[in-house]
């Protein structure tokens, strides 16, 4: 029998008692502690020093105790209000996402291999935002035209993959790899066209991933995507679990496996493209985040998806906030995630090797 | 009662159908056994009457919820038992929805039924052959089910699993007054458990009748161009026949299995 440390887990988890009582709820609960020392430290720590006990007064204000911001140095509020929450949110909310997507799909694709870039959704998105840049468009352009390239590569891939009214995974995969190609072509001729001194490096900085320019509104674009995009995949998620078993198993369960699968798939393409929009091409989050998380909680998606959405929240922002701290000037996020997730990920690759993936 | 009026299937741009015109009702609350050499569609014509097929040609009426129990099961997720039992609830949760505490209750009293409570927390890969049937037959047992759709239920399984396998059908049949199709290689098997047996040779022909008139030496000899003798062994003071192909006798040269499609 496989022994691995997230099949013992589940299976304490669900094998009833008293003493297993708590066991349902450690998993969860460990995750909201995390993600609430992630914010403790990524609002806490920065080049611009501020001490802990300022932002406890700060952020006792916000749940109504003690004077707040009133009681602190105007400088400090303004960095731990303005700057830091505001990216804080969109990087919490942009991990959560990547991370629900990757699990989301992972299952979906029956192939734990899989992340939201396999779609097409990134390269799409990623051409739509460099040709904003590229065209001296603003922000809300670079936000619409990173969506609306996205959805055109999800698009694409659809009516590729379809045979028969019928689209099976493995076309989808091959389509995917196809699309993805063909964006990123277009993505190089952007910047071969750029201006070397201006739009070239404002391109290939976007690319590389940051939340540096988070802000209150792109705090609300990405919640919009979440609730729009995010809830009703989470809510679908006992459905993936179905989904996973294979079209034909799915289907003789009584699941209507291309409609149930486009669901999934256009959710996962809006909250892609909406944090490509808003971040750039942050890599590996969504293809590591569900494994680690599979490893505390198994393969239920019903468990897996809500983990993954913590625990991603908790990783971006612990990445963020090493990536604004290490070194005087910034590292972009994309290279941090990649270099972390990528090791990450191998640990991951041999201990699940001929096991299953619990 | 599932009636089944000119049912053809042809494989997409190819001339020759894998089975053509066959008519034939299966009674509610019996055991349907589909017999026939490879490639003559047996899984096909399943999979038709499970409605994951659609047949080129002709009419199927069932009357009733069906439950399906595919040949092979294959998930990459190291699922729980439970986890799995659960799922076979999927048609009455819904595209949003999760199971109810009412779903747990019927997969609970499936996986109790089969006998396969113990090992309910245990992940699906790591059981044996004979053990993953049961879970794949509890599955389908917890949709609740008035006709259940097995693809040859007892393949890659050994003697004593087979016989598991065979008396909870049989079980199952008493019980829930549960109406089984089947597919089979082992005209013994049908032998043992089926009230109805269907013979497929290919093309138009086909063979159906209860499973007394059709599990004969004469008629079995010429389905599977082989060899096969009737033994009659004694059980419970009667003597009852057994199966036995003639392997020694049997022909040579290349399996026959292309000679539907060609």
């Amino acid at each position: 029998m496989t022994a691995t440390p997230g099949a013992e887990a589940a299976g304490a988890r669900r094998s009833g008692g008293a003493a297993t009582a708590l066991a349902v709820y450690a998993v969860p609960l460990g995750l909201a502690a995390l993600l609430l020392v992630a914010v403790a430290v990524g609002l806490g720590a920065g080049r611009y020093a501020i001490g802990f006990g300022d932002i406890m007064t700060i952020v006792g204000g916000w749940v109504g105790i003690g004077p707040g911001s009133a009681g602190v140095a105007e400088t400090d509020w303004r960095v731990v209000e303005l700057v830091r929450l505001p990216r804080l949110l969109v990087g919490a909310l942009t991990g959560a996402g990547l991370a629900l997507s990757g699990a989301a799909l992972q299952g979906v694709f029956r192939n734990p291999l899989v992340g939201p870039q396999l779609i097409g959704v990134s390269s799409g998105a990623a051409f739509g935002g460099a040709l904003a840049i590229l065209l001296l468009l603003g922000t809300a352009a670079l936000i619409g035209l990173a969506f609306g390239f996205g959805l055109l590569a999800m698009l694409v891939v659809y009516v590729i993959s379809r045979q028969d009214g019928r689209s099976s995974v493995l076309m989808l995969v091959l389509a995917g790899v196809v699309i993805s190609a063909f964006f990123s072509a277009l993505v190089s001729l952007s910047m071969y066209l750029a201006d070397p001194t201006d739009t070239l490096p404002a391109i290939v900085f976007w690319l590389m991933g940051s939340f540096a320019t988070a802000s209150f509104d792109k705090v609300w674009i990405i919640l919009a995507a979440m609730t729009v995009f995010g809830v009703p995949l989470l809510a679908m998620r006992f459905s993936i679990n179905v989904l996973s078993l294979g079209d034909e198993e799915a289907e003789a369960l009584g699941v209507r496996v291309e409609r149930t699968r486009w669901i999934a798939l256009i959710a996962v393409t809006g909250i892609t493209a909406a944090s490509v929009a808003i971040a750039g091409i942050v890599g590996w989050v969504g293809l590591v985040v569900p494994h680690l998380a599979r490893m505390l909680v198994g393969p239920d998606h019903r468990a897996l998806l809500p983990a993954s959405a913590l625990l991603g929240a908790s990783y971006m922002i612990a990445v963020d906030t090493l990536a604004r701290t290490l070194t005087p000037a910034e590292i972009p996020l994309g290279i941090l995630t990649a270099i972390v997730g990528a090791p990450i990920f191998a640990v991951l690759l041999r201990r699940t090797q001929n096991k299953g993936w619990n | 009662m599932i009636s089944v009026e000119d049912l053809t299937y042809r494989y997409p741009r190819t001339p020759a159908a894998v089975f053509e015109r066959h008519s034939f009702a299966i009674e509610t609350g019996r055991i349907f056994a589909i017999l026939g050499p490879n490639g003559r569609g047996k899984t096909t014509l399943l999979k038709c009457l499970a409605g994951l097929v659609r047949p080129t040609a002709g009419h199927i009426a069932v009357a009733g919820s069906m439950g399906y129990v595919p040949q092979h099961f294959a998930t990459p997720f190291a699922y729980s038992v439970r986890d799995i039992v659960v799922m076979g609830r999927a048609r009455h949760v819904g595209l949003f929805g999760s199971p109810t505490q009412a779903d747990r209750a019927v997969a609970e009293r499936a996986l109790a039924e089969l006998g396969i409570a113990r090992f309910a927390e245990r992940p699906i890969t790591a059981l044996s052959g004979g053990e993953r049937q049961m879970v794949m037959i509890a599955r389908a047992l917890a949709s609740e089910p008035e006709i259940m759709v097995l693809d040859e239920p007892t393949s890659s399984l050994d003697f004593r699993n087979q016989a598991i396998v065979l008396a909870t059908l049989r079980r199952l049949r008493e019980t829930h007054c549960l109406t089984i199709v089947m597919t089979t290689h082992d005209p013994q098997h049908a032998l043992e458990v089926a009230d109805q047996a269907l013979l497929m040779h290919g093309g138009t022909g086909y063979e159906v009748g209860s499973a007394d008139t059709m599990l004969t030496e004469e008629r079995l000899s010429a389905l599977y161009g082989l060899p096969i003798r009737a033994a009659m062994v004694a059980r419970g003071g009667r003597r009852t026949p057994t199966m036995v192909p003639m392997l020694g006798d049997g022909p040579r040269g290349t399996p026959d299995a292309a000679r539907s499609v060609a």
